[in-house]
């Protein structure tokens, strides 16, 4: 992110560890406050459903952190962080089907391997950084401008 | 076709009084993973499931589907239901089975 941008809005909210209840309550959030900028349809979608995954994981794997949504003329940025335990092996993550959920989790119908690779296929800029011991930042970009891309 | 016109031939019942049963069905999904769901749910779904915790609302909400299909005589909790009611998204049960709803949707038109 490039500082003295010009955003237009900006918002945190943290997300507690384990707290599957109010999973789902940030993105629906986002995804209201997109719909009434106007927002291209799609692009709410994508961010939503980026969001929802971001949520989540947080809630799954983290011990706690925080989401912000920042809107610029050109693109929506998100920024996810947590406090920890950092992911040990970030390639192996990405991968789709690969999965460190616990069987509580994938009772509920998570933990298929399927989020970090969600994020980043309906995001235009995925990056992702992480340490065990540090924690992990997640960086998505939604490009406001161009044509939209078709999801994949 | 509206969700309405699901009730008699799936035999539904609704569990969320007050939502909207003339939202538009564009499509269908069987799933029970959610991550799958997620990733792979489009607008105006009748999704069928047997999973009827808190998140099914959020997801079948951030996807704008037109409504949930609990199969197998799934019920769920007062909580979901109140979220599904908040949310607009009407919830119905089935004693049939997954696979025999979606054959019926299938049958119905809906691809």
């Amino acid at each position: 992110m490039t500082s003295g941008e010009n955003q237009t809005f900006q918002e945190v909210r943290t997300v507690e560890r384990s707290n599957f209840a109010a999973a789902g309550q940030i993105s629906s959030y986002y995804k209201n406050v997109l719909k009434k900028l106007g927002v291209h349809s799609g692009v709410v979608r994508r961010v939503a459903i980026a969001s929802y995954e971001a949520e989540i994981n947080l809630a799954i794997h983290s011990w706690g952190g925080s989401m912000a949504l920042t809107i610029y003329p050109d693109r929506i940025h998100l920024l996810i962080q947590d406090v920890g335990p950092g992911i040990a092996d970030v390639d192996r993550a990405m991968q789709e089907g690969y999965s460190t959920a616990s069987e509580e989790v994938r009772m509920l119908g998570f933990g298929a391997g399927m989020g970090l690779p969600n994020m980043r296929r309906c995001s235009d800029a995925f990056e992702i950084s992480s340490a065990v011991g540090a924690g992990t930042t997640v960086n998505m970009d939604f490009n406001l401008l161009q044509e939209q891309p078709q999801e994949q | 076709m509206t969700v309405a016109q699901l009730i008699e031939p799936l035999e539904l019942t609704l569990l969320t009084p007050g939502t909207d049963l003339e939202r538009a069905v564009k499509g269908g999904c069987v799933c029970d993973l959610l991550s799958y769901v997620m990733a792979n749910g489009d607008n105006g779904m009748a999704w069928i499931t047997v999973q009827t915790h808190l998140n099914v609302i959020a997801v079948a909400s951030l996807h704008e589907f037109a409504c949930v299909i609990l199969s197998d005589g799934s019920a769920a909790d007062e909580p979901t239901l109140a979220k599904a009611a908040e949310e607009g998204i009407p919830v119905l049960s089935s004693p049939l089975a997954g696979y025999t709803l979606a054959g019926r949707l299938y049958a119905l038109g809906i691809r």
